[in-house]
């Protein structure tokens, strides 16, 4: 009866032996601590390994039917969303991932700028991070010429160009990037050698020095405290827990929540207003004539506003390229002594909510025409962006510091501050009569609920 | 950590109701994974049936049409090769095309609809290289036994005029013959089958 | 934070469209509405596919997803000697349509996502009399555009009125220069018509994919609830 299973077992332990699987697990899951505070800005490293694992299968899937020929591209891809078996599915997976991708990006990389996760021991981290981000915007920008429509073919040229400005070699650099005079056969060929095989390649192994520099240090937290300093008697952190079952179980609730948003824009506004399937794009591409506005995909906009506001070809790329190579820089640039927003003081609060504003407003601009008044807004919100990042060595000294508390502290979750929220939504939606009460807009309810945020958020600036 | 007052057994249905869930999920996204690599409506397309003219051809002719990609052979046997034919049952594996694959109409020892046009998918049932037709008595390659036939290049395996395999080489089964239909006389579809009244 | 944002670009992305000519008028878009499609895709053989193809779709795609017989697509609908798997080709060449319009008029397949519904209709919509172009009309949508009004005798002449505004004559308002076969309503419910099944060709799988969805985000709410159960069961050991 059992001899079924003891086979079984014996090559498993076969494999065991030779491989150090149960090791792995453990060293990375079971017996890795994680702290016990994360919240939700917690959720995107997973998620993004997830956005990852679904960008290479769709991306496999959609190899088989694309052509990567100027003459058949676009019909190649028109081919997939309508003779393919399913290939709609497969390929609005891939544009939306893509979308998804940055989305889960630029959450993640907003986490490590509220909870200092950059900072030391973390550099490293943070540093194969960036590099991540920056394979991560090749990949895109090269994926995007692939379809081969009019946005991807104007926005290549415009971005390649973009080489010419630096001196001496730029207009060789641009010719040899492209193969060719223009963008052309020769470029679509080789940015799906990139974007197929080369740069995956790299992400791939960047994803893997990042979670294995994540976990020699150990995960940050929201608090920025060190769990390793207290001890159990079995020499575990006292504020920490496994991350196998705990934060699997709960990654899963995450992944759950994010693949509802995915599948609503898939299945419901996959052009999302043509912000990630651009308007444009489902014209053929064509070399004689250049739409009337073109954009950047809208995860590009904040670095592309930054070169329109610089008003020098030269100065607009460096700045461009200056903007992310100022965020390779900031574990030095930030002199805070604590890590978490929680107990820094209230100016680089206030920093980084304004940074928020201005990297979100950059990136309206960017999708927008030029305007005189446009170029005035974008080149005050360059301004800030970089204000934030090379003051930060001066500003950050200033801060005056909350006291961090030697453990973590455990915030109330979402379930718990129910109640809570109940009696918010009542003060605004009740309008008491007399005895009777019935539903409706309450003004004064609405009043004293905005006068306590702004009072709150005012309070959790300082 | 642990408490004594964990429900184990309520942690197990949950997980293997979450497994489930999650596997079902997975089976479902597999399907439009798989099946993407099926055959698209441009395959299909190509794969429409195809109209063979036959009013032109001579006798011992062999002409050769693409039908869902694959070679598609239409001979004009003579009365003699017919007569050949019905000799060779004991040199062959399958003589009465019961393990072959052909439609009922063309399950008759001349593995056709009219005796004299012959259709088959010109692929050897062995590893699907195309055999060469070789229609000449005895030729000095094949040797003294040759009574005329189709001869594949890639393995050696013998087929007779009517897509037959030859006992001894190493194709399984006769020459696959594909649904076909006569318009008129002089019109063949390929592709289609002859509807059944 | 997410969800602001995608509000932010959805209320952005309704100008994109509506950006240069004159206001647009609303198109009344209904994939479920399978004989205005039957109906659109008849006009746009007979009035647009003589210079136009819709070359990535299918009649037989057109018959599976409009409820109609293979037979009858190919009787009713297709040009004569269109074959099912055929594409939606135009009989026109290269050579004539460079000698007559300059250009190859563009393949009209992903039109509807490129341009809009709306802006298609009031296009459609937006010919009147101009004897200083080629073709003798102009457009109010798409100024000195290189295409002649295919449905003027259905719709009749419409003139143009101008107003002066400084230098600048700007169009006003478009009046009825002469009957055309079919009424305002008639007219205005062709190129409905016509527009719907445009939209249709320009993503044939979308009614499909909406009724998908609904599917797909129930079980995943399932997989939610489930997986929310379970955290909260482990949960309980974190103090």
């Amino acid at each position: 009866m059992n001899l079924k299973p003891t086979r079984l077992r014996m090559c498993g332990n076969w494999v065991l032996d030779r491989f150090p699987l149960a090791q792995v697990w453990n060293e990375h899951m079971a017996h890795y601590y994680a702290p016990k505070n994360f919240n939700f800005w917690y959720f995107f490293g997973s998620l993004a390994l997830l956005v990852l694992a679904n960008q290479f299968i769709t991306g496999i899937l959609l190899t088989m039917n694309y052509k990567p020929d100027a003459k058949f591209a676009f019909d190649s891809v028109e081919y997939i969303m309508r003779d393919v078996n399913w290939g709609w599915l497969v390929r609005y997976m891939h544009s939306t991932g893509a979308s998804a991708f940055f989305i889960v990006i630029y959450m993640h990389m907003f986490r490590g700028l509220l909870y200092g996760s950059f900072k030391q021991p973390r550099e490293l981290i943070w540093i194969f991070g960036m590099l991540l981000f920056v394979a991560l915007m090749a990949e895109a920008f090269m994926g995007y010429l692939l379809p081969w429509g009019q946005m991807s073919y104007w926005g290549a040229q415009v971005i390649i160009s973009l080489f010419s400005a630096i001196p001496v070699v730029g207009d060789d650099l641009a010719l040899w990037i492209r193969g060719d005079y223009v963008i052309s056969d020769a470029t679509l060929n080789r940015f799906f050698a990139f974007h197929v095989i080369a740069v995956p390649l790299v992400l791939v192994l960047l994803v893997f020095m990042h979670i294995v520099a994540l976990h020699e240090v150990g995960s940050n937290n929201p608090d920025g405290v060190d769990i390793k300093k207290s001890k159990d008697p079995w020499g575990h952190p006292t504020d920490g827990i496994p991350f196998h079952p705990y934060y699997t179980v709960k990654d899963v609730v995450g992944v759950a929540v994010f693949l509802i948003f995915f599948a609503t824009v898939i299945f419901y506004m996959p052009e999302m207003g043509g912000y990630f399937l651009e308007h444009a794009n489902f014209i053929p591409a064509d070399p004689m004539k250049t739409p009337e506005h073109i954009a950047p995909v809208w995860y590009f906009t904040p670095f592309y506003s930054i070169l329109r506001a610089i008003p020098d070809k030269f100065a607009g790329v460096i700045g461009m390229g200056g903007a992310i190579v100022v965020l390779f820089l900031l574990p030095w640039l930030d002199r805070g002594k604590v890590k978490s927003i929680r107990y820094r003081g209230g100016i680089y609060k206030k920093a980084l909510m304004l940074f928020v504003v201005s990297f979100i407003a950059l990136g309206y601009l960017g999708t927008q025409p030029v305007t005189p008044l446009a170029t005035v807004m974008a080149r005050i919100f360059t301004a800030y962006y970089f204000g934030f990042f090379l003051l930060m060595p001066i500003y950050t000294r200033w801060e005056k510091l909350k006291p961090v508390p030697n453990h973590i502290t455990m915030q109330p979750t979402l379930e718990e501050r129910l109640p809570e929220m109940k009696a918010v939504f009542d003060e605004v939606t009740l309008v008491t009569d007399g005895e009777n009460s019935k539903r409706g807009f309450n003004p004064t309810g609405a009043k004293n609920v905005l006068i306590r945020t702004a009072k709150n958020l005012k309070e959790s600036l300082d | 950590m642990i408490d004594e007052t964990v429900d184990k057994s309520k942690r197990q249905f949950l997980t293997t109701a979450l497994t489930v869930v999650g596997a079902v999920g997975t089976g479902y996204l597999a399907v439009p994974f798989l099946s993407q690599m099926q055959p698209s409506v441009k395959a299909m397309a190509a794969g429409a049936p195809v109209e063979v003219d036959i009013s032109k051809i001579e006798e011992g002719q062999l002409i050769r049409v693409a039908w869902r990609g694959k070679p598609v052979w239409v001979l004009q046997r003579s009365p003699e090769t017919l007569e050949t034919l019905k000799t060779l049952d004991g040199q062959l594996r399958d003589p009465q095309s019961n393990e072959s694959e052909q439609p009922a109409t063309s399950k008759n020892p001349a593995r056709s609809m009219k005796p004299e046009i012959f259709v088959a998918v010109g692929l050897c049932t062995h590893l699907g290289c195309s055999p060469t037709f070789r229609p000449e008595v005895a030729p000095h390659d094949l040797g003294a036994d040759w009574k005329g036939g189709f001869f594949c290049p890639c393995h050696g395996s013998w087929f007779d005029l009517a897509g037959r395999v030859y006992k001894g080489v190493p194709a399984p089964t006769n020459l696959e013959i594909p649904p076909y239909r006569y318009v008129t006389d002089t019109l063949i579809i390929v592709g289609e089958e002859e509807k059944t009244a | 934070m997410k969800k602001l944002l995608s509000l932010l670009l959805l209320s952005l992305s309704l100008n994109v469209f509506a950006s240069g000519g004159a206001e647009l008028q609303d198109a009344d878009i209904d994939l479920t509405d399978k004989m205005s499609l039957q109906r659109g895709a008849k006009h746009f053989v007979t009035y647009c596919l003589g210079c136009h193809s819709a070359k990535q779709i299918r009649y037989l795609r057109i018959a599976n997803d409009l409820g109609i017989d293979e037979k009858h697509v190919l009787a009713d609908i297709a040009p004569e000697g269109a074959g099912i798997y055929d594409q939606l080709h135009t009989a026109m060449n290269k050579h004539d349509a460079e000698k007559w319009f300059g250009t190859q008029p563009p393949d009209l397949s992903l039109i509807a996502r490129s341009r809009g519904a709306d802006w298609l209709y009031s296009y459609l919509k937006g010919f009147y009399t101009d004897k200083s172009r080629p073709f003798g009309v102009n457009n109010a949508i798409f100024e000195d555009v290189g295409m002649p009004n295919p449905l003027w005798q259905l719709q009749g002449e419409q003139k143009p009125v101008f107003e002066t505004e400084g230098e600048k004559k700007v169009l006003t308002k478009l009046i009825k220069g002469s009957e055309g076969t079919m009424s305002e309503k008639e007219f205005d419910t062709a190129v409905n018509d016509l527009v719907n099944f445009l939209v249709y060709v320009g993503e044939p799988v979308q009614l499909e994919r909406k009724q998908m969805g609904k599917y797909v985000l129930f079980f995943l709410l399932i997989f939610l609830v489930i997986s929310y159960l379970l955290k909260k069961e482990y949960w309980k050991d974190v103090h």
